[in-house]
C-alpha cells in the first residue's frame, strides 16, 4: 500500500485503469454464461474500439492534432491482417498464434500507412491537418474497395480495379473490390481482444511517460516552446501518429476477424467520426474515459433496443446533451453546485 | 465536344458544391467552427421542396421558397440551441455537437419520410405537356452534339448570381461590415458595439438559406434523395472549402467549380471508380503546396 502512496498521480491513474480493465475482463468471463447472445457478439468490436479509442486519443489528446481518418488504418489492418491470417492458414494451425501475428502484420502495414501519410500530413496545421487525414482515410476506402488480392499455390496475386488475379486452380480470392472479404475465418475472441487491449494500454502509457512521451506533449502545449528548447517536432509528432496508426492496425485485425464478411465501406468518414466521439466524450488525454466511452457508446444502441426506431434519435441527444452539459459555463456551474453539496455532505459523514 | 459537355457538367457539379461550400465557409469564418451538420440542412431542404411539390402540389417556386424559409429557421435555431451555449467552449467539444446535430437530423429525416428514396421531380423543363407540346430537360446544341440539360443552366447561373450578391452584401452591407468584423476578432467587434450574436445567428441564416437551395439543385441533377443525401455532397463541399482556403468566399467559389470539374473529368477519363481517391489525392497536393487553400490567408505567427 506505502508504494501506491508514492506513485504520482499518473501513474495510480495508469494503474486504476490496468486494474478496471482486468476486472471487467474477469467480470464479463464469469458471467459469460448470463450474457445475451448479442452483447456477447459485441464483445470483440468494444474491444476493437477501445483500442481504437485509446490510439486515436494518442494523436488527439496526447499530440494535440485532429485525426478525421483513423479508421482508414483500421481499415488497412483489417485488409492486410486477413489477408495475413489467410496466407498463414496451412503453415500455422493454431488459431491464437495465427491471429496474434496477423495483428502483428496488420499493424506494420499500418504503421507504414501512417508513415507516409504523415510525411504530408504532419507539415500542416490545425484543420487544414484534420481534412488532409479524411482525404487520406477517403482514399484508403476508395482503393480498398476496387482491389482484388487472390492466393494460389503459387503465391499471393494482386490488381487494382478490376480482377486481374487469374488464380489457378484451388486458388480462392480474399479481397474481391466492392464485395470485400468474404469466408473469413472468425478467429477474433475476448480474450484475444482483452490482450490487445491490455497490450495497446502499456503501450500508449509508457510511451506518455518516457522522455518521448515528455516531447510529444510540450509540442502539443507550446509548439514554439518546444522547437525553440530543441525538440525535433516532425521526429515526436511522427511517432505519436505512427503508434496510433499501428495500434488501429491491430484493432482493425482483431475487428474483422469477428465476421465472415467486410467491406471497405465499414471503415468509412462516420467510423472515423464515431472514434473521435468515444475520444472526446471519455476527454483528450484521459485512456480510462476513452474506454469508457468506448464501452458505453458501443453498447447504448443496443441498450436502446427498446426505443426501436428512435433509438439512434436517441443516441443523437444523448450525444449533444452531454458536450452541452460538460462544456457549458452555466449548466457546468449549475452541475457542481450539485458535486459540492455531494461532497460537503459526504465530508460532514467522515468528520462525524 | 464530349470535352465540352463533361467541363459543362462539372462546372455545374461544382456551382452546387460552391452553394454548399458558402454556408461551410462563412460559418468557419465568423464562428471558427466546422458546422459537420450543414450536409443535413440539404437535405432536409431538398425533402420540404419535395413534398411540398409533390404531396400537396404546390408550384415548384413555392416549394424552393418553402425550403429555404424552413432551412433557414432549422439553421437558426439549430445554433441558438446547440452551438450558442458552447461559444466558449473548445473547439472539439463544438465540433462533437455539430455531429450529434447531424445525427439527429438525418435519423430524424428517417423516422419522418422514411428510407425509401423518394424521386425527385423534374422541375425545370420546357413545354407544357397539357397543351400538347413536347417536354424537353435540356437544350441540344450543334445537331445534338452538345446537350445541356436546363438544370445546368439553371444551376451556374443561380451560383452565379449568389455569389455576386453574396460578395455585395459582404462588401455593402452593414451586416456584411459587422461579418467582416466578427471573422477579425470577436472581442474588439462586440466593444465597438457589434452584436456578435446576432451576427453569427445571421450567418447561420444565409448558410441554411443557400443550403436548402443547393438541396433543390442538387436533387434536380441527381434526383434519388434519401436521409442520407445531403453527407457526401456536405464532405466534398466542405473539401471545396478548405481547397479555395476556408474562411474565404470566393476561394469557396473556386474551390467547389474546381472540385466539381476535377471529379467529373476524373470520373470521365481516368477512372469512374477512383474518382474519389483523384479528388481527394488533388487537394493534399494543393494543401501541400499552399498550406492555407488557394485563396486562404497565411496567417502569420506571433511569437
Amino acid at each position: 500500500m506505502a508504494y501506491f502512496k508514492k506513485l504520482g498521480k499518473t501513474a495510480r491513474r495508469n494503474y486504476l485503469t490496468y486494474g478496471l480493465v482486468i476486472l471487467a475482463f474477469v467480470i464479463l468471463q464469469v458471467m459469460m454464461g448470463s450474457l445475451s447472445s448479442s452483447l456477447k457478439g459485441m464483445l470483440v468490436p468494444i474491444c476493437a474500439y477501445v483500442v481504437m479509442a485509446v490510439s486515436l486519443n494518442l494523436t488527439v489528446g496526447i499530440l494535440g492534432e485532429l485525426s478525421l481518418g483513423h479508421a482508414g488504418f483500421m481499415s488497412v489492418g483489417a485488409f492486410m491482417g486477413v489477408v495475413a491470417a489467410a496466407s498463414l492458414q496451412e503453415i500455422i494451425p493454431f488459431a491464437p498464434v495465427r491471429l496474434a501475428i496477423s495483428m502483428v502484420v496488420g499493424a506494420a502495414f499500418a504503421a507504414v500507412a501512417g508513415f507516409l501519410i504523415g510525411i504530408p500530413v504532419l507539415r500542416l496545421k490545425g484543420d487544414y491537418l484534420a481534412i488532409v487525414t479524411l482525404a487520406f482515410g477517403e482514399i484508403i476506402k476508395t482503393i480498398f474497395t476496387n482491389l482484388y488480392v487472390g492466393l494460389d499455390g503459387s503465391g499471393l496475386h494482386m490488381s487494382l480495379l478490376e480482377d486481374k488475379t487469374d488464380l489457378a486452380e484451388g486458388g480462392k480470392l480474399i479481397i474481391a473490390g466492392p464485395m470485400g472479404m468474404g469466408g473469413i475465418q472468425k478467429i477474433s475472441t475476448f480474450s484475444a481482444g482483452f490482450v490487445l487491449v491490455m497490450v495497446t494500454l502499456l503501450i500508449v502509457f509508457n510511451l506518455v511517460k518516457s522522455r518521448d512521451g515528455r516531447a510529444i506533449m510540450a509540442i502539443r502545449d507550446n509548439r514554439i516552446a518546444a522547437e525553440s528548447i530543441g525538440i525535433n517536432i516532425t521526429k515526436y509528432k511522427m511517432i505519436a501518429f505512427v503508434t496510433s496508426a499501428a495500434l488501429a492496425g491491430a484493432a482493425g485485425t482483431l475487428f474483422a476477424m469477428n465476421y465472415s464478411t467486410i467491406v471497405a465501406t465499414k471503415f468509412d468518414f462516420n467510423t472515423s467520426i464515431l472514434v473521435l466521439v468515444f475520444v472526446v466524450l471519455g476527454g483528450l488525454g484521459n485512456m480510462l474515459g476513452s474506454i469508457i466511452a468506448a464501452a458505453v457508446l458501443t453498447i447504448l444502441p443496443e441498450a436502446l433496443r427498446q426505443f426501436a426506431d428512435y433509438r439512434m434519435l436517441v443516441y443523437a441527444i444523448v450525444l449533444i446533451l452531454v458536450m452541452l452539459a460538460t462544456n457549458n459555463p452555466t449548466l457546468r456551474a449549475y452541475l457542481d453546485r450539485f458535486k459540492n453539496k455531494f461532497r460537503r455532505r459526504n465530508s460532514k459523514k467522515e468528520a462525524v | 465536344m464530349s470535352f465540352l459537355n463533361f467541363l459543362i457538367s462539372g462546372i455545374s457539379l461544382g456551382s452546387i458544391y460552391a452553394i454548399i461550400a458558402l454556408g461551410y465557409t462563412m460559418v468557419y469564418g465568423i464562428a471558427k467552427m466546422l458546422n459537420f451538420a450543414h450536409g443535413d440542412v440539404i437535405m432536409v431542404g431538398a425533402y420540404i421542396c419535395f413534398f411540398a411539390v409533390s404531396s400537396y402540389g404546390l408550384p415548384p417556386v413555392v416549394g424552393i421558397l418553402g425550403a429555404v424559409v424552413v432551412c433557414t429557421i432549422l439553421g437558426m435555431a439549430v445554433e441558438r440551441l446547440a452551438y450558442k451555449p458552447l461559444r466558449q467552449a473548445p473547439s472539439l467539444a463544438v465540433l462533437i455537437t455539430a455531429i450529434g446535430v447531424s445525427y439527429f437530423l438525418q435519423n430524424s429525416a428517417l423516422l419522418l419520410w422514411s428510407s425509401n428514396p423518394k424521386m425527385f421531380p423534374a422541375f425545370f423543363t420546357l413545354g407544357n405537356a397539357e397543351a400538347g407540346e413536347e417536354v424537353t430537360n435540356s437544350l441540344r446544341l450543334f445537331d445534338g452534339q452538345l446537350t445541356i440539360s436546363y438544370v445546368t443552366i439553371v444551376t451556374i447561373i443561380t451560383c452565379l448570381v449568389i455569389m455576386i450578391g453574396l460578395m455585395a452584401f459582404i462588401s455593402q452591407t452593414k451586416m456584411g461590415k459587422a461579418m467582416r468584423a466578427c471573422s477579425e476578432d470577436k472581442g474588439a467587434a462586440q466593444l465597438m458595439g457589434i452584436n456578435v450574436d446576432g451576427t453569427i445567428s445571421m450567418t447561420f441564416a444565409i448558410g441554411s438559406g443557400l443550403a436548402a437551395i443547393a438541396g433543390v439543385l442538387l436533387c434536380s441533377a441527381y434526383p434519388t434523395l434519401v436521409p442520407t443525401t445531403g453527407s457526401m455532397p456536405g464532405i466534398k463541399a466542405f473539401t471545396a472549402a478548405v481547397f479555395g482556403g476556408i474562411g474565404s468566399i470566393p476561394g469557396a467559389f473556386l474551390g467547389g467549380l474546381l472540385l466539381g470539374v476535377i471529379e467529373t473529368f476524373a470520373k470521365a477519363y481516368i477512372s469512374m471508380q477512383l474518382s474519389d481517391a483523384i479528388v481527394f489525392g488533388v487537394l493534399i497536393v494543393v494543401l501541400l503546396v499552399k498550406p492555407a487553400g488557394l485563396l486562404g490567408k497565411q496567417m502569420r505567427e506571433k511569437v
